[in-house]
């Protein structure tokens, strides 16, 4: 039985009077692929960013192995240093370089000094197959590259968790590939891992677990075989038609 | 008519060094107060940015107001009267650097404020993510980044402050005008000479300022950020 890395207990969370979570419960074992999907609008990215509280829940607990995060006093920026985030638009630092960006975080946060930070740094970009283009700056790397350089940057930190927030929905088609085969590659290294993410195929291929969201609650959740070929919920079925249809014809 | 060309141009030559030193003068002036400025207009940009109410509109704006809004000389002379009426024995130096330091550092602000403002909230919440506390974020992903981006408005406010030191010399400070009142008091019938003079150094540190001010903009110019050069005639 593997151990428990996050355990999200009835989190809730409203902007001004919609609540767009309401009540989501999940544990996470280590190495395992959760891949969370759903429509639009339910809060799939939100539930992230409550998890490394970049956004305040209303309610809620929220477990990091055994440290409630949910609680205060925590220092949230060491919870954070151990829970990597991977950004839909990259965030790279524009001012910095590939190796830079990579080594910023162990340097500055964790005082590590720059000759050990820069060997960490080198080789995660050698992890994510982008050592020879440590010294160009962000705005010099198509979308692909850059968001690798911002997988490296997270792995940089050593997490007991990285968080994905759809890392392939701001790239063109051809450059969505690259991404994936470091997160497939990352997966069977036995990083844990929860990707909101629309690449069904992905979802299908490298998730332990997937969790279907609808109208702010987990609607469904279960090995992808299972939610994949027989979803308990109708909502879910229709979904992964619509999406699968959507996919069809762009293979067309 | 020779005789009085040439006597001219021996009272340039006689002028020069006295000159010289004002300038060196209102250079030292301009450094001082541009540095003042620099020092408080970041707190105060980032008071404003990323303050609470509080730090915001009872501490930043105030300040930026007050100082933005009274002209320099009016500026010059309530620091200098004004702390000698509350028996603070204040040097027309240090007078002018209150004055003009605080009122460098509400422009500088604006500068600094519009400039951090720019910058995509993407890299503050990359920079919390990887557990940076808002501090180390502002310090290291925010300023290199509004700080680069802030010279080319910097140069202007520095052309500002250093023509701006000709006002001191109401408070009794030798820089360049003041040496150059001298020269036209001693003698008789130069006003015009002596100030096409001083105006051409003016002319020369300022140039000279903004060149330097933009070879560190290209110096230090992120790959893809640049300021765009515009390129075709559209």
């Amino acid at each position: 039985m593997a151990q428990t890395i996050l355990k999200v207990e009835d989190i809730h969370k409203s902007y001004g009077k919609t609540e767009v979570i309401k009540g989501v419960s999940f544990k996470v074992k280590k190495g395992e692929t959760k891949v969370i999907i759903g429509p639009s609008g339910t809060g799939k990215s939100t539930l992230l960013r409550c998890i490394n509280q970049l956004d305040y829940l209303d309610k809620g607990r929220v477990w990091l192995e055994d440290v409630e995060i949910s609680k205060s006093p925590i220092d949230i920026n060491q919870i954070r240093a151990s829970i990597g985030f991977v950004f839909q638009s990259f965030n790279l630092f524009t001012h910095l370089t590939a190796l830079d960006n990579v080594r910023i975080g162990p340097m500055r946060v964790k005082g590590m000094k720059e000759k050990e930070a820069t060997k960490i740094a080198l080789e995660e970009l050698k992890r994510v197959g982008l050592e020879d283009k440590k010294d160009h700056y962000p705005a010099q790397l198509s979308g692909g590259q850059q968001q690798r350089v911002s997988i490296a940057r997270a792995l940089s930190m050593n997490p007991k968790l990285i968080l994905f927030d759809e890392p392939t929905s701001a790239l063109d088609p051809e450059l969505i590939g690259e991404v994936l085969e470091v997160m497939s590659k990352l997966a069977k290294e036995g990083v844990t891992m929860i990707v909101v993410s629309h690449e069904m195929g992905f979802a299908h291929s490298v998730a332990n677990d997937i969790i279907f969201m609808d109208g702010g609650i987990i609607l469904e959740e279960g090995p992808p075989q299972q939610i994949f070929k027989n979803p308990k919920h109708e909502r879910t079925a229709k979904f992964l038609s619509k999406i699968t249809q959507l996919e069809g014809e762009k293979a067309k | 008519m020779e005789e009085k060309l040439i006597d001219k141009l021996l009272l340039i030559g006689k002028s020069v060094p006295s000159l010289l030193i004002g300038t060196l003068i209102s250079i030292e002036l301009a450094l001082a107060f541009l540095g003042f400025g620099f020092v408080v207009g970041i707190p105060l940009a980032v008071g404003e940015v990323y303050g609470n109410k509080f730090v915001k509109y009872l501490t930043v704006l105030p300040i930026v107001e007050f100082f933005r809004s009274i002209p320099a000389l009016v500026l010059l002379f309530l620091f200098y009267f004004g702390a000698s009426s509350l028996n603070l024995n204040f040097s027309p130096f240090i007078a002018a650097l209150l004055a003009m330091g605080f009122r460098s550092a509400a422009y500088q602000s604006q500068i600094f404020r519009g400039a951090i403002q720019s910058i995509d909230v993407g890299q503050m919440l990359a920079a919390r993510s990887i557990g940076m506390s808002k501090f180390k974020a502002i310090r290291y992903i925010i300023l290199p980044q509004a700080l680069r981006i802030s010279i080319p408005s910097w140069s202007n406010e520095y052309a500002s402050v250093l023509k701006d030191t000709s006002l001191v010399y109401a408070l009794g400070i030798t820089e360049l005008m003041r040496q150059g009142r001298y020269i036209v008091a001693r003698t008789f019938g130069n006003a015009i000479l002596v100030y096409v003079v001083c105006a051409l150094i003016y002319f020369l540190v300022v140039h000279f300022g903004v060149k330097l001010l933009d070879f560190l903009e290209e110096r230090y110019k992120i790959p893809g950020y640049e300021i765009k050069k515009v390129t075709t005639r559209a």
